[in-house]
């Protein structure tokens, strides 16, 4: 009768037994740190401008419209204080890691997908190399350095988008915007804004890795392995997303 | 006399199962002996690979025992079949090479990447040298797999598998998809490391004309070519695999008397030509 939950529920088993390999081999010799280093070439700088981009124009369309609600108030003049909470604490980190996720879950699972149906990974193994120490693990690493580096790049580019706004279409004070940016922030905020990345980058770097290595039946294989790993990164960013905003929110009502 | 030689590879009723419930073999037993050249033949998914990654161990048995080196492998863990797997050398079907690294990177990778191969740093170089000569490619070191031909990359995917010298080789379909004369010129690195350095090897094909050269020549150091074999004959053994079973093993008279529809669909005879 519960057939149809056998399939989901290997998959979720698989995905851990893989995420668990993936850090006991952190630990594990020889660590591929060439690999490591090139992954994080790939991922953090290589998605440097579409994270630049997106950080601004969704920074200055948010001062666009929060900027026309508070002038309904008076209250123009927090526009600062209200992009930059929302930047640090949501939008930043879950709209980087959708970027990410798009741009490089996609490409992990299509290049280690292509390994598989091409023997690559079968060749690795009988070589002497275990394919998750060697793929998944520099990966892993690379992306859990990167992102939250990427985040803060994409909170201050998103910020500076509403300034850009401010100033330009509701000609306000620079200075009250960013004071009000920077006096908003707590420390809540920023431990928000950076855990958050650091705990997407597992579902941004292991989804690809995990369809890619499942990868089976040529091409038509690692397209469909690619479009899965965008899909799933993303759904379980936005997951994760609120289950950690509700443990910070929590927190902060208990104070 | 053979049958005194050590085995190398041996498989009893092995088994394996797919998730899926699909059955890729079906209590397969087989001896490979030191020297032999034993030729695999079978319709497609009739699980001639399966064998070769079965003995690799990259496909584990559901039942049954394989053995490598007389030693029971069945149950080994990944990380103690890595030093096994370095006596070991595969040819994959599709050659297998890693597109980012070049030609002599792949060809040093399992120098590099097996734990119980020691080689040092200064005899790298010249090792993979002599591998990329053995098939004759030394002119293409720098360049990168997709800068290859087919035939080309399946001489630099022999080069990767004979580089650390191991004394069982599996070659997967080598000849398949190539011309009449780079197929040639596989078959014949075949047998040159056959007849150079002794080894024994299982070589996946459905083109009896391979299996119909490893039988009947041998490689001439001097002269660089193939000759008939004169007196004697080489130590070569024919397979056929149906559905997941062996369905003949034998030398090549006997499979050519074969009276099986099936089996007979592999040989090939210059009276059936002519019909």
């Amino acid at each position: 009768m519960l057939e149809f939950l056998k399939s989901p529920i290997q998959a979720v088993q698989d995905f851990y037994g893989l995420t668990g390999r993936a850090l006991r081999n952190i630990a594990r010799k020889p660590l591929y740190i060439d690999d490591i280093f090139l992954q994080m070439d790939t991922i953090g700088f290589g998605s440097l401008p579409i994270v630049v981009l997106t950080g601004f124009f969704s920074g200055a369309v948010m001062a666009l419209q929060l900027g026309k609600e508070l002038q309904t108030y008076g209250q123009t003049g927090r526009t600062g204080q209200a992009v930059s909470v929302i930047l640090v604490r949501e939008l930043g980190p879950v709209l980087t890691a959708v970027m990410v996720a798009g741009r490089n879950s996609s490409g992990i699972a299509s290049e280690i997908g292509s390994m598989k149906v091409t023997e690559q990974i079968d060749a690795m193994r009988a070589l002497g190399t275990d394919p998750v120490q060697k793929l998944v693990t520099p990966r892993l690493v690379a992306t859990a350095i990167m992102l939250p580096c990427l985040t803060v790049i994409d909170d201050f580019i998103g910020i500076f988008g509403g300034w850009v706004i401010y100033e330009l279409v509701y000609a306000m004070p620079s200075l009250q915007y960013w004071t009000m940016a920077w006096t908003a922030l707590g420390w809540s905020d920023v431990v928000q804004g950076l855990l958050k990345p650091f705990l997407y980058s597992f579902p941004v770097s292991l989804v690809g890795c995990y369809y890619g290595l499942g990868a089976s039946g040529g091409t038509q294989g690692v397209g469909r392995a690619t479009t899965q790993a965008v899909v799933w990164a993303s759904v379980i960013i936005f997951v994760l997303n609120l289950f950690i905003g509700k443990i910070f929110v929590s927190g902060a009502a208990s104070l | 006399m053979s049958d005194a030689s050590p085995s190398l590879l041996r498989f009893e009723n092995v088994s394996v199962t797919f998730s899926g419930g699909v059955t890729a073999l079906s209590g397969v037993s087989f001896d490979v002996r030191r020297g032999q050249t034993r030729i695999i033949s079978g319709a497609a998914g009739s699980g001639k690979s399966v064998v070769l990654k079965t003995a690799m161990g990259l496909v584990r048995p559901s039942s049954g025992r394989v053995f490598l080196f007389d030693e029971d492998v069945t149950d080994k863990s990944e990380s103690e079949m890595f030093a096994i797997r370095s006596k070991l050398g595969m040819l994959f079907q599709e050659s297998a090479l890693f597109d980012s690294m070049t030609v002599a990177q792949n060809v040093a990778y399992p120098l590099l990447n097996q734990k119980s191969i020691q080689v040092a740093r200064d005899q790298m170089e010249p090792k993979v040298r002599e591998a990329l000569r053995f098939v004759e490619l030394e002119q293409t070191v720098d360049k990168y797999p997709s800068e290859l031909s087919g035939g080309m990359r399946r001489r630099v995917a022999i080069a990767r598998a004979v580089v650390t010298n191991p004394p069982l080789l599996l070659y997967d379909s080598p000849t398949a998809g190539l011309d009449p004369i780079t197929a040639h010129t596989i078959m014949a690195l075949i047998i040159k490391e056959r007849d150079a350095n002794n080894t024994t090897a299982l070589v996946v094909t459905n083109r009896y004309q391979d299996g119909n050269l490893v039988a009947h020549f041998r490689y001439n150091p001097v002269s660089g070519r193939l000759d008939p074999v004169t007196g004697g004959s080489t130590n070569t053994v024919f397979m056929v695999m149906r559905e997941g079973k062996l369905v003949f093993e034998g030398k090549q008279e006997q499979l050519e008397s074969s009276k099986d529809s099936y089996i007979d669909k592999f040989v090939k005879r210059p009276e059936k030509d002519a019909a």
